[in-house]
């Protein structure tokens, strides 16, 4: 399936969750935050939710300081 | 006749002196005018600027006269401040309320920065205490050393501009309290320090006050260029500040410069907000 992430096409294996997804792109999934098709989601929540081709994410990554 | 008469009469001038309309005769001196008002004052101010004693008060100056080292009333302190801002700025900034979340390098220095424009309330959560390893960044003093910060940082802010209305928060923001802890605010600030805390106010607040501009920040440790920190849109009502990579890790410590950068923009980005500007 096809995925939009960020802007950029991504092709990645149907029926893969956001987790798989986060561990594909390295990522810590307590330090993101997680657009899908325009909704806010809660990560944590949402770690097994299943994406569909067409699907559209935005992650946004934190890094630790302030 | 009539117009040698008028001419001899001395006419008079509106000004404002300590914020009060006031009617004073044409070429009236800062030192005649100190002397008819029997102020104790040594520091004369006309239109925001020090001014000397010879100075000749023009129609609709702003005069204020104060003594060095003694406290201002709220309305000269606002004339004051006012008078280095932009004209019809302050009106916004004062009567707006802005949320920050975290006192750190970041939130220290943002909500100083608040307070220096005068924004009208602040309202600051922070469960830490002032450590002598937060001195290399944080607007703190070795004397607060062991207080709550949002109480040390409300001290000072209350030296800078004690008319900020200032509400704190000891202790951790939560997706159940956020929303009560910030009741009400014009622009909500993420100044964490923790990446999960980052990311997790972020979520809440946007999924939960999702017409309340967020001002995030991600990257700014180490000491790479100033130039790679930079405002970005997210989404609507969602900005990010910082380079979104550099890390605070071991060997890549946080340190007053570029966190300071990155706690400017966040601060000129609430204030572009409340101005009606895009902060990008």
């Amino acid at each position: 399936m096809n995925l939009q992430v960020n802007g950029a096409e991504f092709q990645f294996d149907t029926g893969s969750s956001i987790g798989q997804l986060l561990k594909q792109l390295d990522l810590h999934p307590d330090r993101v935050v997680l657009e899908l098709n325009q909704n806010i989601l809660n990560t944590a929540d949402n770690i097994n939710t299943q994406l569909h081709d067409g699907d559209k994410l935005e992650i946004i990554q934190f890094v630790g300081g302030g | 006749m009539r117009l040698f008469l008028f001419q001899r009469l001395k006419r008079l001038i509106k000004i404002r002196l300590n914020e009060v309309p006031l009617d004073i005769q044409q070429n009236t001196s800062i030192r005649q005018l100190q002397e008819q008002q029997q102020l104790d004052a040594d520091l004369m101010i006309v239109n925001g600027f020090p001014t000397s004693a010879d100075y000749l008060i023009k129609d609709g100056d702003l005069v204020i006269m104060i003594k060095r080292g003694a406290m201002p009333s709220a309305n000269e302190l606002e004339a004051l401040m006012m008078a280095r801002h932009t004209p019809g700025v302050h009106a916004r900034i004062a009567k707006s309320r802005i949320g920050i979340a975290g006192a750190g390098g970041l939130g220290s220095n943002i909500a100083i920065a608040l307070a220096r424009i005068g924004v009208g309330q602040l309202v600051i959560a922070d469960f830490d205490q002032v450590e002598p390893s937060n001195l290399n960044r944080q607007q703190y003093f070795i004397d607060q050393i062991g207080l709550p910060k949002v109480i040390a940082l409300k001290e000072n802010l209350q030296r800078i501009n004690p008319y900020v209305k200032i509400e704190t928060f000891n202790g951790r923001i939560d997706p159940h309290n956020l929303t009560q802890v910030f009741a009400g605010v014009d622009v909500m600030v993420e100044a964490f320090d923790a990446p999960d805390q980052k990311a997790m106010l972020t979520t809440t607040h946007l999924q939960q006050s999702p017409d309340c501009p967020l001002v995030a920040a991600s990257g700014m440790a180490g000491y790479a260029s100033s130039n790679s920190i930079q405002t970005r849109k997210i989404r609507k009502n969602f900005y990010l500040v910082g380079d979104q990579i550099t890390a605070a890790e071991p060997g890549q410590g946080l340190m007053a410069p570029r966190v300071s950068v990155a706690a400017g923009h966040q601060a000129n980005a609430v204030l572009r907000i409340l101005l009606g500007e895009d902060p990008e």
